[in-house]
C-alpha cells in the first residue's frame, strides 16, 4: 500500500462517517462574511446548546458557501440525510432550530432557506436549493469544498478527494506531463491579466536554477473582490495542493503565499493548512516518497494596494517598500531574492488540483472559446443576493446579476456596474448583455479583473462613484512613478471640482492628457490604467458629467451627500502618524553607530 | 536613554530574537513588533536597523511609513475603529457613517480622540463587501452597520 493510500483510506472513512453517518452534522459559516454578520455568537450558542442537551453531533466551523447575504448560516444535516440551511440566524434562534430538527423531528420553518440536495418525503414545501438558479447556474471547481468542509481539517479535504491529484502527479506523471495538462486545459491567470498559466509556468520550468519560487498572490486589495480570501478561508488545502503541483510542474523548490497582514481568518487558515500538510508528509522533503521536495511559507505584507502587483509583491516579500520594478528582467529570470520566480493568483492555483485529477481536456470543455473553466464572481452593492459565486465562463453578466444575484434591491433600476477593481472602471446597463468571456469583455471595453462586480442603482450618481474610485487610486498610488503620483492627485482634484460644480469642459480634456502621460510613463497598471475610472464613466454616463459641468446640478443629489476620504502623503510618509515628530534621519551609514 | 525607552528597546529586541533569522525581513520584523506593541516607537526603527546588516535607520523608516497599517511614534489608544470607505461601502452609506463616527468622537478626519482613548482609521477595503457597509472595532468586523448601530457601538466602548 502506498503512503498516500494509507492517508486517503483513513481520511475517507472519517469523512464518510461525518457526512453520511447517523450523527447530525452542524456547519456554521465563519468566513469573513459570516463573522461580519455575527456568526461567532451563533457558534458559541450552538456549541453550548449541543453540550447542554447532550446531543451527539459534529459541529464544524466551515468557510463561505457563497450565499453571503444569508449569513450567519446554520447548516444542519439531520439523521435521515437531509441537509437544511437556515439563514440570517441569531443566537436566539439556535435552540428552536436545533431542538426542532434534532430532538423533535419537526423541522422549524422560520429562518429556513431550503435544503441542499436530497429532500425527505412530505417536505411541506421545503425547496431544494440546488435546483434554484442561485446554485444550479454555478459550477464549483475552485470553490468545490467551500462551505462543505472544515477548512482546518485536512482529513475532510482528503476525504472529499483532496491531494489525490498531487498523488497522481507524483506517482504517475513526469513534471512535463503535469505542465502539459495545465497547458491543455487552457487555464488562464485569474488575477486579471488572463495570461496562459501553462505558458507562464514553462518560462520557469526552463530554468535550471536549484532555488526557484512559486508565489501565490493573495494581496487582494480590490474593493468589491473577496474571492481570494474566500478560498483561503474556505478551502486552504486546495491552494496548498495547487502550489505544490505548480512547484512539481516547474521543478521549483519553494512556495510563498502572500497575504495582507490583519486578515486574521485567511492567514490562520492557510498557516494551519500548511502545517497539516507537513505533518502528513505532503510538504517538505521527499513528498510521498517521490523524491520531490518542496516547502511553502506564508509572507505577510502591510497595507498597500500596489503590493498586489507582481514585481511590487516581490519587493514586499523581501521586506522593502512594495513598489513595482521595471521589466525586463522578468520574474521567471530574476524574481524574488533574485531567483527565478512564477507568480499566480489564488484562484488560478485553486483550479490546478482538479485539472490534474480530471485532466486538462475536462477543464477545457467548461467555458467558451479561449476562456476555459469558470469565473469566481463577487457580487456586492445594491443587489439582493451579494455573495461569492462560481459560474462557467460564457454566462452573461445579466444572468449573474439577475438570476443569481436576485436583481437590484428595492425594485430599483440598475444603472451602473463597477467591475475589475477601481482601475477597471464602470459599465452602463448595456454591460448586462456582455458575456463573461475574457476576450469578449476586453473587446467590449470591460475589465473582469479579479472578479468583483459592484452594482449601483438609479439613485447613484456616476460622478459620485467615480470620485470614490479616483480617491482610492490616488490614495493607493505607491509614489514611485511621478506620472501616477502627481497625475492621480490631479485627477482627484478634477473629479472633486466636477462634483462641486467648479469644473469646466477643459478640465476633462486636461484629465485625458494626464491619463495619456500616466499610461506612457508608469511602470505598473496602477498608473497605466489610472484614467480608466474617469474615462469609462465619461463614456457611459456623459450626461451625469454634463449636468455637473453645465447645469451645476447633481442628477441624483449623491454628490452633495456627506463623504470622507483619507489623504495620502506618499511617498513622503504615512498619514497615519498622529502626533508624529520627525525622526532623526542619517544620511550615511547607520544611525546607531 | 530614559528608563521607559530602554525597557521598550529590550522588549523589541526580544521580539526580534524570537524571529526566524533566515526568513526575517525589515517588513516582517516591523509587523512582528507592531503586533506586540500596537505601534512603532522610535526604538523599533532603530532596533530593526541594528538587527539587519546593511540596513540603515532611513531604510527602516522608509518601509514603516510606506505601509498605512503602521502606527508610528504615538502609543496605541485603548480602542481602534476602522471604517471602510471603499466603493461598495460608499454605495451602501459609508460616507454618512464616517461623518457620524467623527462627530461622535469629535474628530475631523483620521486620528486619535483628544482624550487619547479611541483612534479612528479609514480602511480602503476590509474584505467583507457582501456585508457592506462594514466597520471594524478593535479588529472585530461588524457588517451591515447603520448610523445608529455605529454610534451605539462607540457609546458602548469603555
Amino acid at each position: 500500500m502506498s503512503l498516500f493510500t494509507e492517508i486517503e483510506t483513513e481520511s475517507k472513512s472519517i469523512w464518510r462517517e461525518i457526512e453520511s453517518g447517523e450523527k447530525p452534522f452542524i456547519r456554521i459559516g465563519t468566513a469573513m462574511c459570516g463573522i461580519a454578520a455575527g456568526a461567532n455568537a451563533v457558534v458559541d450558542e450552538v456549541k453550548s446548546f449541543v453540550s447542554n442537551n447532550n446531543i451527539d453531533a459534529t459541529v464544524s466551523e466551515v468557510g463561505c458557501i457563497g450565499i453571503c447575504f444569508a449569513e450567519p448560516i446554520l447548516d444542519i444535516k439531520i439523521p435521515d440525510g437531509t441537509r437544511l440551511l437556515y439563514g440570517n440566524v441569531n443566537p436566539e434562534n439556535v435552540s428552536n432550530i436545533i431542538d426542532g430538527c434534532l430532538l423533535k423531528s419537526d423541522i422549524p420553518k422560520s429562518k429556513l432557506i431550503g435544503s441542499l440536495g436530497k429532500i425527505i418525503e412530505d417536505n411541506d414545501g421545503i425547496s431544494d436549493l440546488l435546483q434554484a438558479p442561485i446554485f444550479k447556474l454555478q459550477n464549483k471547481i475552485a470553490l468545490r469544498n467551500a462551505g462543505e468542509i472544515d477548512p482546518c481539517d485536512i482529513n475532510q479535504y482528503i476525504g472529499r478527494g483532496g491531494y489525490s491529484g498531487l498523488n497522481k502527479a507524483l506517482t504517475e506523471m513526469k513534471s512535463e506531463e503535469v505542465l502539459q495538462q495545465v497547458m491543455d486545459s487552457g487555464l488562464r491567470g485569474r488575477g486579471g491579466a488572463f495570461f496562459a498559466t501553462g505558458l507562464k509556468w514553462s518560462f520557469l520550468s526552463k530554468s535550471n536554477a536549484k532555488e526557484k519560487y512559486i508565489l501565490c498572490n493573495c494581496e487582494e486589495g480590490d474593493p468589491g473582490a473577496f474571492n481570494d480570501k474566500g478560498i483561503l478561508e474556505s478551502d486552504p488545502h486546495t491552494l496548498v495542493e495547487g502550489i505544490i503541483l505548480a512547484g512539481y510542474a516547474t521543478n521549483s523548490s519553494n512556495g510563498i503565499v502572500f497575504v495582507r497582514h490583519g486578515h486574521f481568518g485567511p492567514i490562520n487558515k492557510i498557516e494551519t493548512a500548511i502545517s497539516q500538510a507537513y505533518e502528513k508528509g505532503l510538504l517538505g522533503k521527499d513528498i510521498l516518497g517521490s523524491g520531490f521536495s518542496f516547502d511553502v511559507d506564508v509572507s505577510l505584507t502591510g497595507e498597500s494596494y500596489v503590493a498586489g502587483e507582481e514585481t511590487a509583491l516581490m519587493d514586499a516579500i523581501e521586506g522593502k517598500r512594495s513598489m513595482p520594478r521595471s521589466k525586463p528582467p522578468f520574474p521567471a529570470a530574476f524574481g524574488v531574492w533574485g531567483k527565478p520566480t512564477n507568480i499566480n493568483n489564488v484562484k488560478t492555483l485553486a483550479y490546478i488540483p482538479s485539472i490534474i485529477e480530471k485532466g486538462g481536456e475536462w477543464f477545457k470543455n467548461i467555458g467558451v472559446n479561449k476562456s476555459t473553466g469558470t469565473a469566481i464572481i463577487c457580487l456586492s452593492g445594491k443587489i439582493n443576493n451579494p455573495g461569492l459565486y462560481e459560474v462557467p465562463l460564457g454566462i452573461s453578466i445579466g444572468q449573474v446579476i439577475n438570476e443569481i444575484g436576485g436583481g437590484v434591491t428595492g425594485g430599483n433600476k440598475i444603472k451602473l456596474l463597477q467591475t475589475g477593481g477601481p482601475l477597471g472602471g464602470v459599465l452602463g446597463e448595456a454591460g448586462l448583455e456582455i458575456n463573461i468571456d475574457f476576450d469578449e469583455m476586453a473587446q467590449a471595453g470591460a475589465i473582469l479583473g479579479s472578479g468583483g462586480i459592484i452594482v449601483a442603482d438609479e439613485t447613484t450618481c456616476a460622478v459620485d462613484l467615480t470620485r470614490v474610485l479616483v480617491a482610492f487610486c490616488q490614495y493607493e498610488s505607491c509614489g514611485k512613478c511621478f506620472p501616477c503620483r502627481l497625475g492621480m492627485s490631479q485627477m482627484l482634484e478634477t473629479i472633486n471640482n466636477i462634483a462641486e460644480y467648479k469644473a469646466s469642459e477643459q478640465d476633462l480634456e486636461k484629465c485625458r492628457r494626464i491619463g495619456g502621460a500616466m499610461q506612457a510613463g508608469s511602470l505598473c497598471g496602477h498608473g497605466q490604467l489610472g484614467f480608466n475610472p474617469i474615462r469609462s464613466a465619461l463614456q457611459h454616463f456623459k450626461s451625469d458629467f454634463d449636468s455637473h459641468v453645465f447645469e451645476k446640478k447633481c442628477p441624483t443629489g449623491g454628490c452633495e451627500s456627506e463623504y470622507h476620504f483619507p489623504v495620502s502623503t506618499k511617498p513622503y510618509g504615512s498619514s497615519n502618524s498622529p502626533n508624529s515628530e520627525p525622526i532623526n534621519l542619517v544620511l550615511n551609514g547607520k544611525a546607531n553607530q | 536613554m530614559t528608563k521607559i525607552s530602554s525597557t521598550l528597546a529590550i522588549e523589541i529586541r526580544e521580539v526580534l530574537e524570537s524571529l526566524d533569522a533566515r526568513k526575517a525581513t525589515v517588513l516582517s520584523s516591523l509587523l512582528a513588533i507592531h503586533d506586540e506593541l500596537n505601534y512603532l516607537p522610535k526604538e523599533a526603527i532603530e532596533e530593526v536597523a541594528a538587527y539587519f546588516k546593511e540596513v540603515s535607520v532611513n531604510d527602516v523608516w522608509g518601509v514603516a511609513t510606506f505601509y498605512t497599517n503602521f502606527r508610528i511614534h504615538a502609543p496605541p489608544t485603548k480602542h481602534q475603529i476602522e471604517v471602510c470607505w471603499g466603493p461598495t461601502c460608499h454605495l451602501m452609506g459609508a460616507g454618512a457613517i464616517l461623518g457620524a463616527v467623527q462627530r461622535e468622537l469629535n474628530l475631523n478626519g483620521e486620528g486619535d480622540t483628544s482624550d487619547g482613548r479611541v483612534c479612528l482609521k479609514y480602511n480602503t477595503c476590509i474584505g467583507a463587501c457582501s456585508q457592506a457597509p462594514v466597520i471594524m472595532v478593535n479588529h472585530k468586523i461588524i457588517g451591515k452597520v447603520t448610523l445608529e448601530s455605529a454610534v451605539k457601538v462607540l457609546k458602548e466602548l469603555d
